[in-house]
């Protein structure tokens, strides 16, 4: 590995360049294929065929805009939850029902880049309801229900660009918060782009989470001066009250920020007192302001989501606000701001920086008292970096990024440049070990390492860069994770895995707090789609105008009804599919020739619609898309659709 | 009668209300998809349990659809047990032999009908199948056990009594013993 003096700025850039040109990536593996494999890796990572996976780990599908569940420790893929992106598999986005699910002030978005996941937690620990994620490209946050991992809610941010520093949550996911990775103008104004000084802003968004029902609501927002925020993490034990926010670009740069941005010595971490802002709002400072952003929820009886706009957002101004937020200097446009499990302790993530700096909260809370500034930033007190530092971990390798924590007093820290992550004694400082990432680590998690309690056990790392780890697939190559044994002194690498999209964050639970609550099937009774059907006797085709219902029923093995006539062309059908199984695991799907949307697939006890407008007449059949029994294949059937003047009536039968 | 047959008639009388509140049989069926087991239970006035995927599963083999409401033995048993509890109570109460006798052979003709028809009910759906079936296997009827297990295609049958059902057969067989206590030590008519 090569080592820097931690000076020499100028090397470090060119290595940061050479990099990215992607001259120095792949190095490390020529030399050797990694660490020799502990002989009982194997062993360590084998889940008996049938057995379960100790913990479900929840890794963002970044740009698939997607969730993927592994299983740890033996990395089986257990299920791609579609969060903001359309999923042809089963339709989500595409159906009448989930369509509601990406709408935005923007109109309907089909796509997003998904960062960061977030458990929700319950004093300092993932209580297992729900999971959060963000939506970098147009600002939103969704929320997961992991009753039955399904995106339950997705609120957009408003005045906001890039949320990249979310959804992270306090001790008691009081808040999910979204730090806008762009700062841009407030209210969607347009202004010149060298006026950025003037009139861009940093909106650092507070959003409340309702602990019974989970549901999302912006509680506030502060505009701040605008630099790029980065990542973020809530305090805890004594901490808890205050959330750090990383944030790059204090150079205030609009062009070439590979270059402009990277400049000063020193870039920021905002330390917020959520706490005291509360107090503020209860005085009634802040303004309500004028905005527009999309609410949306699923709704779990009527099987179908609920979009609303939002006109208003409370916004706090720096100057509403005294003694609630304070900068402190961190080196070379720190990443990851992450609080150990005491609460003491905040460790900036420094991309440029040859040291990690530890922050100490109690010397923050006595340089705050005694008035130990660097001057301020629009009223916003800068503390000076040694009135907090703890320490700085000395020559820790290049590139850190991101910090997490095990349940042993160790943190471990990912390096992209220089491709490895160090293990690190929190009370010494002292780097006990490092181990290669195969290639240029982003995020790593440990189970719980972010909470007051890490499980520990396990370290996932997570690649953006995998060239020769598995068997090439052209140009296009997966992102990968690797799993690494933390139990011991040493690091131990057990398993690598491609992963769906790029894996930008990860948490992980032990199982058990999950599978317990896992829904089987939707109760048909408690079905209030108002196009559902209780029964197949009620299965019809009903035309309103140029509009055709098709009341559909599916249970093994035949759809109802199956004969359908009477269909024009430039009408407009929608298939409302019940599925009448109220038994675990068997979904039936729908599909018709020539259908423009994907496929639906229901769930036992749920109705899901696709719209269909026949172009041509003929006769079109459709079937069951899951193989659901064994006489699946003939769970199928006819639709004639007729010229548009015909006069043929509708009508249906069902093998009567 | 001795206090401790009266007693004991008072006893089971008192605990034969509990089958109101518990099922009395138990048809449980095995299959490779089904590891979370599949099955459903009889109580003296309902079913419960997976009947609907039950009556979805034997829609291939062309057998009836199980409904409660249409069972008319499911309207009838409460007030059977109704009759046995209150036959029960009568006897501790009057100490007859006659009633003794009385309550007793009622109770076992209540269990052996019981049985036969339930063989019978269960003789018919397995046997009444729709001839338009879509598995037809020559030769195969699909009766489950009167008691025990049977294979049946991919599905392997238990019937066996549930809690209210053993309760039932317990209280049953010692009721004989009474009788035949009372009947062979006890000489008075007037127990």
């Amino acid at each position: 590995m090569v080592k820097t003096t931690k000076k020499n700025v100028t090397f470090l850039l060119l290595l940061v360049i050479s990099v990215c040109l992607g001259i120095l990536t792949g190095c490390g593996g020529k030399k050797t294929k990694g660490p020799l494999i502990e002989s009982d890796a194997p062993n360590k990572v084998y889940v008996e065929p049938g057995k379960y996976d100790e913990f479900y780990s929840f890794v963002s599908g970044g740009f698939s805009g997607q969730m993927a569940v592994y299983g740890l420790p033996s990395g089986r893929l257990l299920k791609v939850i579609p969060v903001f992106s359309q999923n042809p598999e089963n339709g989500y986005g595409y159906t009448e029902e989930t369509k509601g699910m990406l709408q935005t002030s923007r109109g309907f978005v089909p796509w997003d880049d998904s960062h960061h996941s977030e458990l929700s937690m319950k004093d300092g620990m993932p209580d297992g309801k729900w999971v959060f994620i963000n939506g970098n490209n147009t600002p939103r946050i969704a929320r997961i229900d992991l009753k039955n991992f399904k995106t339950a809610e997705i609120i957009e941010i408003p005045n906001s660009a890039g949320n990249h520093s979310s959804p992270f949550t306090t001790s008691n996911s009081e808040y999910v918060v979204a730090g806008t990775r762009f700062s841009v103008p407030i209210d969607n104004k347009e202004f010149p782009i060298n006026t950025y000084k003037e009139n861009f802003r940093g909106a650092l968004s507070f959003v409340k989470v309702d602990p019974a029902s989970g549901d999302m609501s912006i509680a506030f927002q502060i505009i701040t001066p605008p630099f790029d925020y980065d990542l973020s993490h809530a305090g805890k034990g004594p901490s808890d009250g205050w959330f750090f926010f990383s944030c790059y670009n204090t150079e205030q740069a609009y062009t070439l920020l590979e270059v402009n941005a990277s400049q000063k010595d020193k870039d920021f971490i905002l330390a917020v007192n959520w706490k005291k802002i509360e107090e503020f709002l209860k005085q009634g400072k802040g303004t309500d302001k004028p905005t527009n952003y999309s609410h949306n929820k699923w709704n779990e009886k009527t099987h179908s989501s609920v979009s609303e706009m939002i006109k208003t957002v409370k916004t706090l101004k720096p100057e509403d606000i005294p003694g609630a937020m304070y900068y402190i200097p961190c080196p070379k446009s720190p990443h990851g701001a992450d609080v150990d499990p005491t609460g003491e302790y905040i460790v900036g993530g420094g991309k440029l920086a040859a040291v990690i700096p530890v922050f100490s909260f109690s010397k923050m809370i006595k340089a705050i008292e005694g008035k130990q500034f660097d001057g301020d930033v629009e009223t916003i007190p800068v503390l000076k970096y040694e009135a907090v530092l703890s320490v700085e971990v000395q020559q820790p390798g290049l590139g850190p990024l991101h910090t997490e924590f095990d349940d042993k007093g160790f943190a471990y820290t990912s390096m992209f440049v220089s491709s490895e992550v160090i293990k690190w004694k929190v009370d010494t400082r002292e780097i006990v070990d490092r181990m290669p990432a195969y290639y240029s680590v982003g995020h790593i998690m440990i189970p719980g390492g972010d909470t007051k309690k890490p499980y520990g056990k396990y370290l996932l790392i997570m690649n953006k860069i995998t060239k020769d780890r598995f068997l090439p697939t052209g140009p296009e190559l997966n992102q990968s994770a690797q799993l690494i044994d933390i139990s011991g002194d040493k690091m131990k690498l057990l398993l690598d895995f491609p992963t769906v999209g790029e894996p930008h964050y990860a948490q992980a639970i032990p199982a058990d707090l999950i599978s317990k609550n896992q829904v089987r099937v939707y109760k048909l009774e408690e079905n209030e789609h108002p196009f559902a059907l209780k029964s197949e006797k009620d299965a019809r085709v009903e035309r309103k105008g140029t509009d055709v219902h098709v009341y559909l029923s599916a249970i093994r093995s035949h759809l109802t009804p199956d004969n359908i006539e009477g269909v024009k062309v430039g009408d407009v059908v929608y298939f409302h599919l019940t599925n009448l199984e109220q038994d675990w695991d068997i979904p039936h799907g729908f599909a018709i020739m020539g259908m423009e949307n994907p496929e639906l697939l229901v769930m036992p006890g749920e109705t899901c619609t696709v719209r269909w407008t026949p172009k041509e007449t003929g006769i079109y059949p459709f079937y069951c898309t899951d193989f659901c029994s064994a006489l699946h294949q003939e769970m199928q059937g006819y639709l004639r659709v007729s010229a548009k003047d015909s006069n043929v009536p509708i009508s249906f039968n069902s093998n009567k | 009668m001795k206090n401790t047959s009266r007693l004991l008639i008072l006893l089971i009388s008192l605990s034969l209300i509990s089958v109101f509140f518990t099922p009395i049989w138990e048809i449980t069926l095995e299959a490779p998809q089904y590891p979370e087991g599949l099955g459903f239970q009889i109580w003296i006035n309902k079913m419960s349990g997976d009947l609907q995927t039950v009556n979805g599963l034997n829609h291939y083999i062309g057998m009836k659809f199980i409904e409660p409401d249409s069972i008319k033995e499911l309207k009838i048993m409460p007030y059977l047990i109704g009759l046995l509890i209150l036959g029960g109570l009568l006897t501790a109460f009057f100490r007859k032999r006659k009633i003794l006798i009385a309550w007793v052979s009622f109770y076992v003709l209540l269990g052996i009908s019981g049985a036969v028809d339930f063989w019978f009910w269960e003789y018919d759906y397995g046997h009444n199948l729709n001839p338009m079936a879509a598995i037809k296997v020559p030769g195969m009827s699909y009766q489950p056990p009167l008691i025990g297990e049977k294979t049946m295609l991919n599905f392997v049958a238990y019937s066996y009594p549930s809690t209210g059902g053993i309760i039932l057969i317990v209280c049953a067989i010692l009721s004989i013993l009474i009788l035949f206590y009372e009947l062979k030590y006890n000489k008075e008519n007037h127990l």
